[in-house]
């Protein structure tokens, strides 16, 4: 799935927060959209979840404009973790992952045996096989996030798109979603606020500074220590990881 | 030095691993649930026909039931009248608030993503009175061609518009500010309404008051029409979007990515919501709290899927609504008392305790 967004505007209460923003997430990549704090990226994505229509631009999934879809066949080919891995109700894991099987279902429909497996696999994939009759709740928040994946998975959709899904997780399971998403095989945009992240993961890197793209690359290219500098105000130290021989970034205070 | 030696902490209690869900009923239970409550919603409807100021046997109410749903000559003209015109209507309307009540209920909590949401609590029901009441207090003069379900309807849904802007910051509402603007407009609307009530004839104002305290007493067959329509088509409504209520549970933006056109959801559910309650207000004035117990023991049962949650809290609000009025008739033989007093002596504590286990950590 090929997603492109040109030329997107997007406002808040009349006031711009992203402005002419151009990215293009080819079939298969790891797109990161890093940028410091308040600079677009949870705005940007909400025109691809259809809960903010773009007051100018283009929002296409390989080619077709999201925003004229019905919201079932956008479902079809997107599928979201947000920020806050929040759920109010007291739904058990297997219930929220079959949430995902929502597009897929006519309204009177209801959920057949071809869905409890596409459940179950999809579960099985974020290793969570165990926690299906648990309370969503009771989770950890990195279960809770592998929850969400595994309900974006349900969906079948072939581009998923995350917002900082790393927020509030400690070290293993930070490194534990990223690994997974990769595997996945999807085509994926992540709102990435760890450097370190993008540099390891993503086969391409857009910057966004006040709304705009400030560059665009393979992470190496754009993440300069001068360019680390100047949009995120920290010293940045690039080389090798030491222990996978993935781009590494290393940062520190200015002063 | 001494040292204290601070004994290991007890183990931990075994995990919940090995229990089959968690929720109390789940699968196919969950149809024998609301088979039960079906039959308990008859069983509980045909004792409070036969309570009353003359107790009857249940086996003459059920003849008498019987003869009219049959069409056959009824055996006892005096005991017809009190079964079929008197006391049937007033059990059928209290099941028929019952249900309303709890589904607009959990219209609101979906719509607010909040368990705390409720029509008496979100000031929709004082907004609901207050129209209904400016209908019966100044007639047709002032609201021509406007029923009292109409005017009931158009408050409440203004009523809870307010109460929606009022308790959002930065697109996001609050649970502080849910409660405290709901109550703001219930107040107003409450003031409106006391204002509305001097402006009345002395000899209407005990009648008046009664009904706003909400009752089901002089309930008639020809006050069933509209609100079983209404509560009917509402709650089918509902069922069809169970599966996009469930997805509006996990925020906004999660439930777009998952098909659901959210705005076009929200305002259903809003005007849903307003519509149950004016019905439900227009019939038998305010009843508070139904809305938020019943819902939340369905949940408690069955879990958060609105495609369960729904039926089995309709039938629930109709079989505890329908109890609530027997408790309401004969307490205090042989004076009546307004069903609203019971129920909102069961909600206050109910409610105050779903605050306070929420304040305490959200479970």
């Amino acid at each position: 799935m090929r997603l492109v967004i040109a030329g997107v505007t997007a406002r808040i209460e009349g006031t711009a927060i992203v402005s002419g923003v151009d990215l293009v997430a080819e079939p298969g990549s790891f797109v990161g959209l890093i940028g410091p704090n308040g600079s677009g990226k949870s705005t940007l994505l909400r025109t691809v979840y259809r809960s903010l229509r773009p007051s100018d631009g283009v929002v296409s999934l390989d080619g077709d404009d999201l925003w004229r879809m019905r919201a079932r066949q956008a479902a079809l080919r997107r599928a979201v973790v947000t920020q806050h891995g929040e759920l109010s109700g007291e739904f058990s894991v297997a219930e929220v992952v079959a949430m995902g099987r929502a597009p897929h279902k006519g309204i009177l429909e209801r959920e057949n045996s071809a869905d409890r497996a596409v459940v179950e696999q999809s579960l099985e994939r974020v290793g969570l096989a165990h926690a299906a009759e648990r309370l969503f709740s009771t989770l950890s928040g990195g279960e809770r996030q592998r929850a969400l994946v595994a309900r974006a998975l349900a969906q079948e959709a072939p581009l998923l798109i995350l917002d900082e899904p790393t927020n509030h997780l400690d070290v293993r399971a930070q490194l534990g979603l990223l690994d997974l998403v990769r595997s996945l095989g999807m085509t994926l945009l992540a709102a990435l606020h760890d450097l370190d992240h993008a540099a390891a993961y993503c086969d391409h890197v857009i910057v966004l500074e006040k709304g705009r793209v400030r560059a665009s690359g393979p992470p190496l290219e754009v993440l300069t220590p001068g360019f680390v500098a100047e949009v995120f105000g920290v010293r940045a130290h690039i080389g090798e990881h030491p222990i996978t021989g993935r781009p590494h970034i290393a940062v520190a205070s200015l002063t | 030095m001494a040292e204290t030696v601070t004994a290991p902490p007890p183990a931990a209690p075994a995990g919940l691993a090995g229990r089959r869900g968690p929720h109390l009923v789940s699968g196919a239970m969950t149809w024998v649930l609301v088979a039960g409550l079906g039959v308990a919603l008859v069983a509980v409807g045909i004792a409070a026909i036969s309570i009353g100021s003359v107790n009857l046997p249940v086996g003459s109410v059920w003849r008498v039931i019987f003869a009219h749903l049959t069409g056959s000559a009824s055996p006892d003209p005096l005991r017809d009248q009190i079964v079929w015109d008197l006391r049937a209507p007033r059990v059928l309307v209290a099941a028929l608030v019952g249900a309303g009540l709890s589904a607009a209920g959990v219209a609101l909590q979906a719509l607010v993503r909040n368990p705390l949401a409720d029509p008496y609590i979100l000031g929709i029901s004082s907004g609901a009175s207050l129209g209904a009441v400016l209908v019966v207090s100044y007639g047709t003069a002032t609201f021509a061609g406007v029923g009292v379900t109409g005017a009931a309807f158009g408050t409440a849904l203004v009523s809870v518009i307010v109460v929606y802007v009022l308790a959002q910051r930065g697109g996001r509402l609050l649970d502080s500010r849910l409660v405290l603007a709901g109550v703001a407009v219930g107040y107003l609307c409450s003031a409106a309404t006391s204002y509305v009530q001097l402006q009345v004839d002395p000899t209407e104002l005990h009648g008046l008051m009664f009904w706003l305290m909400g009752s089901v007493a002089g309930a008639t067959w020809s006050d069933l029409g509209v609100p079983a329509a209404v509560i009917a088509v509402c709650t089918l409504l509902l069922l069809l979007q169970g599966r996009n209520m469930n997805a509006l549970m996990a925020g906004d933006d999660a439930a777009a990515g998952l098909g659901t056109s959210v705005q076009a959801l929200r305002i259903g559910l809003l005007v849903v919501a307003s519509l149950l309650t004016a019905t439900s207000v227009s019939v038998v004035g305010g009843i508070g709290f139904v809305g938020l117990m019943v819902p939340h023991t369905a949940r408690f049962l069955v879990g958060g899927d609105h495609r369960r949650v729904l039926p089995v809290a309709t039938l629930l609000g109709a079989v505890f609504l329908v109890a609530v009025d027997i408790a309401a008739r004969t307490a205090d033989r042989p004076n009546e008392l307004p069903i609203g007093i019971f129920t909102t002596g069961l909600g206050v504590p109910f409610f105050l305790w779903l605050l306070r286990r929420r304040a305490g950590g959200e479970g």
